[in-house]
């Protein structure tokens, strides 16, 4: 059958027209080789633009369409469909990017309808090479795996698993809650954190469908969309999790302490502990770095007073590897290291404290019982909060933390309610965005806490007056007023931004996702696929993503939790069918091909002597195409023949 | 007056960093000379040294090949691979009295769009300077 291609220029409204003259490319195109139609339109993927296509495939017997327009990330599956329905195979489609990489670039409307009438002649070309493809389905894996046990997590596999799906929770500390666990009050409405958060903590610890793997870490991911291979290292807590009642008699009478890491190291916790009362799972953990037994060989305390005999010093670590069909990354953040800010004194001077360490100090199980004390156990008379350290800051973090306004107005609002000193605000700008966020901020306004505009220079002990002698001297710009004020208070608050985990980097190579320039995770589309990643099946929610409040993290959990389901109902997976297949008549048995697959999907058969290949197992790199010195193997919807044909166009 | 050489560069992106980092660029609006014709591949590993030569000798001035950073290969190591063909490749195109500078190999992550603008700012910059490669001519020159 002799070819018939359709080429399609789109306009996309101005964004290409304005410096891409369509028109002319249209008809550059109609004069290509096999091009038995080319048309421009304003917007290719309406509605009418994809009845143009098909109608045209209908009255003029096409059988191959170009469309020239945005990124094929956008809209290739659009205008696949498209051609797909009116029954050509969507492989005999070829998009041709005019717009992300051609009319955007530049203002030269000369050079940019050039290169536009390239890069048609490179699509137009290859797509004459386009073969008809087959897309394989496979199942979906139902269970879900979720990593990390915060807020987000909580929520989105209370979701699935209301549904009747299987969970995986993966979390690395011995109990799930994450830092909202850690918060006091939460703004704007000031609930008590445990108050809300707890009580779906315990729903997912009873949760049927929920398998809870704390003080546990995914340290491999394979398959793809629908058949993934979760590895998960679960640690050895020493504590038989189905015999522990969690009664507490261990940490009672374990004769260790040790600071606390879940109060910021102001309190003291066992060697044997539960990080805070409400854990979920309740069962507590050693830990080996401290406890006797462990150290110094000798102790057992624990062990002799447990009534239940759950305490287990021989436990070991455990690898589980778990099937799932999707996952959801909930890893979250890690607040920014204050002491990295030298000037502000932190770790220096003792009463400049960090906004996380003041949520431990006015908790009620906090190490201060909820009172807001300095070091030296008596009240401030005077606080100052200083917004934006290691936000909004070249020498740190560029981006804007988005919760350090709110929670600031949340910590001053504390100590003005628990205590009677006097509260200063110094702060760039108030970003108070939130539904009732501003009223909260009006609120604030009224309850005499003095704000000062401006970013402060530094924390110092040094006094210049008796006024601030032993006090923090906080020296900022009042760029309302155009001043230099030196303020003498007792306690520094620091309000710490949001930075991505550690570990971001890590887990981002496991799960084979992408990370913004910020180093949190890259989503696939900003604006229209917030939750999802380049990797089908990986989907990404809450902190791990960028700085979020609460809100909108449990948004993000349940948008998380809505793909997946929708995923998982859909009980079949479309594969891209872009993968290798070996010629065995070509192949000389060389064997080059097997070391260079990273997923093992070659194998040699000694019989033949030649090279096959499992196409379950091949996710189309191309690497053994390249390499194969016989040219034996061809990727499928990129083999030799198309690019060679593009390239020759392109270039020409 | 003669006309400005506008270098034609053939640019092998990767389609998980390179060619997404280079779709942010246009996203962003960032401008850069729009002398690059992008081909997009799953991985750089895919990219066959026969796919350089051909774009060099169908008439294209230079080449890029764009794909993920070191340790950020969406198929584990495609991009070292290319790597190492990489340099095998800059030796050949020595032997053919082909300057090193036409062809290139960078890593762009997805996040990069404005590297990617800077990378083939640059580079069209370079080449121009060479002017232009006509190895088509050349070797229809060396056939007749």
């Amino acid at each position: 059958m002799p070819e018939k291609i359709g080429v399609y220029v789109c306009h996309c409204g101005t964004n290409i027209a304005r410096t891409v003259d369509c028109k002319s490319v249209a008809e550059y195109a109609s004069h290509l080789p096999n091009v038995a139609v080319a048309r421009d339109y304003q917007y290719m993927c309406s509605d009418p633009g994809q009845e143009m296509i098909k109608k045209d495939i209908h009255e003029l017997g096409l059988n191959r369409v170009v469309v020239a327009s945005c990124s094929p990330l956008m809209h290739e599956s659009t205008f696949r469909r498209a051609v797909s329905s009116a029954g050509v195979n969507p492989f005999l489609f070829q998009m041709a990017n005019i717009r992300e990489q051609c009319s955007w670039i530049t203002e030269n409307r000369e050079l940019a309808t050039n290169r536009a009438k390239a890069i048609i002649a490179g699509a137009v070309t290859r797509v004459s090479f386009n073969e008809p493809l087959e897309i394989k389905k496979v199942p979906v894996n139902p269970d879900v795996l979720i990593v990390g046990g915060g807020i987000t997590g909580i929520e989105a596999g209370l979701q699935i698993a209301d549904s009747g799906r299987k969970v995986w929770l993966v979390e690395k500390e011995p109990s799930i809650g994450g830092y909202m666990a850690r918060f006091d009050k939460t703004f704007p409405t000031l609930d008590c954190a445990a108050c809300i958060l707890t009580p779906k903590m315990v729903s997912v610890g009873q949760h049927e469908n929920i398998e809870l793997l704390t003080y546990s870490d995914v340290i491999d991911f394979s398959g793809y969309v629908g058949n993934f291979t979760a590895k998960i290292r679960k640690r050895p807590r020493y504590v038989d999790e189905e015999k522990c009642n969690g009664c507490g008699q261990c940490e009672q009478k374990c004769p260790l302490s040790v600071p606390s890491e879940f109060d910021c190291n102001l309190g003291k916790r066992k060697a044997i502990y539960r990080p805070f009362p409400q854990a979920v799972p309740g069962t507590p953990v050693i830990d080996r770095e401290h406890c006797l037994y462990f150290t110094k060989g000798a102790c057992r305390v624990c062990e002799k007073f447990c009534p239940r005999g759950a305490i287990d010093f021989e436990q070991k670590e455990r690898i589980v590897e778990v099937p799932v069909g999707t996952a959801i990354i909930a890893t979250g953040f890690d607040v920014f290291d204050a002491s990295r800010v030298k000037e502000y004194g932190y770790g220096r001077l003792p009463n400049v404290i960090t906004s996380l360490e003041f949520e431990r100090l006015t908790h009620a199980s906090g190490p201060t019982a909820g009172k807001i004390l300095l070091r030296n156990g008596k009240p401030p008379e005077t606080v100052a909060i200083i917004h934006c350290v290691g936000s909004r800051d070249h020498n740190y973090n560029e981006y804007c933390s988005r919760v350090c306004c709110m929670y600031s107005l949340k910590t001053a609002h504390l100590v003005h309610e628990k205590t009677d000193a006097k509260v200063y605000e110094f702060y760039i700008d108030m970003r108070a965005f939130g539904k009732g966020y501003e009223e909260f901020y009006k609120r604030l306004l009224e309850e005499d806490v003095t704000f000062v505009r401006g970013r402060v220079a530094e924390v110092s002990e040094v006094a210049q007056n008796p006024s601030e002698k032993g006090k923090l001297v906080v020296v900022a710009e009042d760029t309302l007023l155009g001043i230099v004020r030196r303020i003498p208070v007792d306690m520094v608050i620091l309000s710490l931004g949001l930075e991505p985990r550690k570990d971001a980097l890590e887990v981002a190579h496991t799960f084979s996702i992408s990370r913004s320039r910020d180093g949190f995770f890259l989503e696939k589309h900003p604006k229209l696929a917030p939750v999802s990643t380049a990797a089908d099946g990986i989907f990404v929610a809450g902190t791990c993503q960028g700085p979020k409040d609460i809100p909108d993290s449990v948004a993000q959990g349940g948008a998380a939790a809505a793909n997946v389901l929708s995923l998982i109902d859909r009980k079949e997976v479309e594969l891209e069918p872009s993968i290798a297949i070996i010629d065995e008549n070509v192949c000389s048995g060389c064997k080059i091909c097997l070391g260079l697959c990273p997923y093992h999907a070659i194998t040699f058969d000694e019989e033949k002597s030649v090279a096959v290949l499992t196409a379950a197992l091949c996710k189309g790199c191309g690497v053994c195409v390249a390499a194969c010195p016989s040219g034996a193997i061809e990727q499928q919807n990129f083999t030799n023949s198309q690019l060679l044909a593009e390239v020759e166009a392109v270039s020409a | 007056m003669q006309e400005k050489f506008e270098p034609k560069i053939v640019g092998f992106l990767c389609r998980w960093c390179a060619y997404t980092g280079a779709d942010l660029a246009g996203t962003s609006r960032i401008k850069y000379p729009p002398n690059i014709n992008p081909i997009r591949v799953n991985c750089t590993g895919r990219v066959d040294p026969t796919l350089v030569l051909k774009a060099l000798a169908s008439g294209a001035d230079g080449v890029l090949i764009g794909g993920c950073h070191p340790g950020d290969c969406h198929y584990t190591n495609g991009n070292i691979k290319t790597l190492r063909r990489f340099k095998l490749l800059q030796n050949m195109l020595d032997q053919f009295g082909i300057e090193k500078e036409r062809v290139r190999l960078e890593w762009v992550s997805a996040s990069e769009g404005e590297r990617y603008a800077r990378v083939v700012e640059s580079m069209t910059e370079e080449i121009r300077n060479l002017g232009p490669l006509n190895w088509k001519r050349k070797e229809m020159e060396v056939i007749a």
